[in-house]
């Protein structure tokens, strides 16, 4: 049985937000002719194919760690809560770079461009994905907690 | 010109990560547990992502170069190998450990969080990693098989 927490549940802002990572692909795909995918994007940087290729990938990098500081000064940041403790933290940055270069995507490649392309590949890794997400929470909270 | 409008894109993205809530690994993680109290919001991120995406794409698929002249770099592959599978468990089951995928681990790391830092710094690595084994797999590659 899913018991739903209607008090930490906010559709309206999830929603909103959802458009403005929505509106950031489109606009990279329409413009530059590129795949947001961030693990792709970043990942590009430790691998360049030729010497043309990094400063827009740097840009954009640098763009989503300038967002807070831009948001903070417009209005206030919602708040955000790293519980993890720093062992498992170090374990899930590796996982989450080495997993996303090996399976050639994440939340945004797959997840949002991928899905939005209608592409099977994404389809099966966004299954994969979060599958494996619920799973370990599930481990984690329920069975070794 | 690329360089300026691929720095707006991440700001939007990235803010667009922050109103959503995504930037927040506790709300990552609610959402990630379904046995426990389940927080559904961000299943709303993805809906309202990929509304936008699906005309975007739309669009794109039906032009030969973007709008700017550029050529359209969409992925070619296709095929569901292990490499996507395991890459993508092992993304999953690091995603579900601490709730950072890689957009919000840069939004974290610009917070000023030294959590955010570390993570990032250790995702780096992974990529890094990840390069390294390929450079020596192909390397090897080409060691047994001289003729090509």
């Amino acid at each position: 049985m899913i018991t739903i927490d209607w008090l930490h549940f906010t559709p309206a802002s999830a929603f909103a937000g959802g458009l403005l990572v929505g509106l950031a692909a489109a606009l990279l795909i329409l413009l530059e002719g590129r795949i947001a995918g961030i693990s792709g994007i970043v990942g590009g940087l430790l691998q360049p194919l030729r010497t043309g290729d990094i400063a827009w990938r740097l840009a954009f990098a640098l763009g989503l760690v300038a967002a807070p500081v831009l948001y903070q000064a417009l209005a206030e940041m919602p708040q955000s809560r790293i519980d993890t403790g720093w062992a498992t933290l170090v374990v899930a940055g590796l996982l989450v770079g080495f997993g996303s270069r090996l399976g050639s995507g994440c939340t945004s490649g797959h997840g949002v461009c991928g899905l939005s392309r209608l592409s099977p590949r994404s389809l099966v890794a966004t299954i994969v994905f979060m599958t494996a997400g619920f799973v370990t929470v599930f481990a984690g909270r329920h069975l070794f907690a | 010109m690329s360089v300026l409008i691929s720095l707006l894109i991440g700001l939007i993205f990235g803010c667009g990560l922050i109103v959503s809530g995504m930037s927040d690994p506790a709300k990552v993680l609610a959402f990630l547990d379904l046995a426990g109290d389940w927080d559904p919001s961000l299943a709303l991120v993805m809906a309202g992502a990929i509304a936008v995406g699906l005309l975007a794409f739309r669009i794109a698929g039906q032009r030969q170069t973007s709008l700017r002249g550029k050529p359209l770099q969409m992925p070619t592959a296709r095929q569901i190998d292990r490499r996507l599978l395991a890459g993508s468990a092992l993304f999953g089951i690091g995603w579900g450990l601490a709730g950072i995928c890689p957009g919000p681990a840069l939004v974290l790391l610009g917070t000023g969080a030294a959590k955010g830092f570390v993570f990032v710094l250790a995702m780096l690595a992974g990529m890094a990693i990840f390069t390294a084994s390929e450079r020596l797999s192909r390397a090897r590659q080409a060691q047994s098989d001289p003729g090509k």
